[in-house]
């Protein structure tokens, strides 16, 4: 077994236009790296909903990309708020995000559901006042 | 069907067209970016109001074929920048969404 390549992100939270370039750069490791094209657009829309999510709701965090031999490893880790009620955020249509982002077309509560849509896995630990922490698998 | 002969028959207004020759196959519309990131499928023409920049890591992301603004909605500058670095092809339209889907739907016929 051969080391995972890791690829390593701080989640800018401070401006909401630039969010998801971590996606975006992820996005295009995996083409160089000669992944198909069904596991790149899984792997680059979870970690997009997700990097949108820290810089929504807590401020930025760090994403890690794991590229291993037969899956793919996104972990994102904040030191946000937490959620409430991890089932509740869950639900399709249930969001917090505030009217200006909704505005600009996100906030419709279908974020973790679509990490949830489009990863094998998806584990999620949350502590109030602590932060997030987020695992998603997907399977090569 | 390429984007450059979608467009034309469809007489779009070109805003960034960095990959014109892209093929492109059926129709998203949606102007909430979540959803359209959950439903919309690879080559897809996607059809949207929404104008800010977000549209055009959601297009990369999804790998539609081309962004469509419909009734005449515009991008600002960076926008269109950001689509031509990014290789995301996006064009604009007087029609309304369901216009241009019908005018499509009858391209395929």
């Amino acid at each position: 077994m051969t080391d995972a390549v890791r690829l390593h992100f701080l989640v800018d939270g401070e401006d909401f236009t630039s969010a998801g370039q971590a996606s975006v750069q992820v996005k295009k490791n995996l083409r160089q790296l000669g992944i198909a094209p069904e596991i790149i657009r899984k792997v680059s829309i979870a970690m997009y909903e997700g990097e949108i999510n820290m810089v929504i709701h807590a401020g930025g965090g760090e994403a890690d990309v794991l590229i291993y031999e037969d899956r793919i490893e996104i972990e994102l880790v904040d030191r946000g708020p937490g959620i409430a009620n991890i089932d509740l955020a869950m639900q399709e249509g249930f969001s917090t995000a505030p009217d200006n982002i909704r505005s600009l077309g996100f906030g419709a509560g279908m974020g973790l559901p679509n990490m949830k849509r489009y990863t094998d896995s998806m584990h999620i630990e949350s502590a109030l006042g602590e932060g997030t922490r987020i695992l998603m698998t997907v399977r090569l | 069907m390429t984007v450059y002969e979608m467009a034309k028959q469809l007489e779009l207004t070109p805003i960034a067209v960095p990959e014109g020759d892209r093929n492109c196959a059926g129709v998203y519309i949606g102007d909430l970016l979540s959803w359209v990131m959950g439903r919309a499928k690879s080559e897809n023409v996607w059809i949207t109001i929404m104008s800010n920049i977000k549209i055009v890591a959601v297009a990369s992301l999804t790998d539609v074929a081309c962004v469509v603004l419909a009734e005449g909605v515009t991008v600002d500058d960076r926008v269109r920048e950001t689509a031509e670095q990014k290789g995301v092809n996006i064009y604009t339209s007087e029609k309304t969404a369901y216009e241009l889907a019908t005018a499509l739907a009858s391209l395929t016929k």
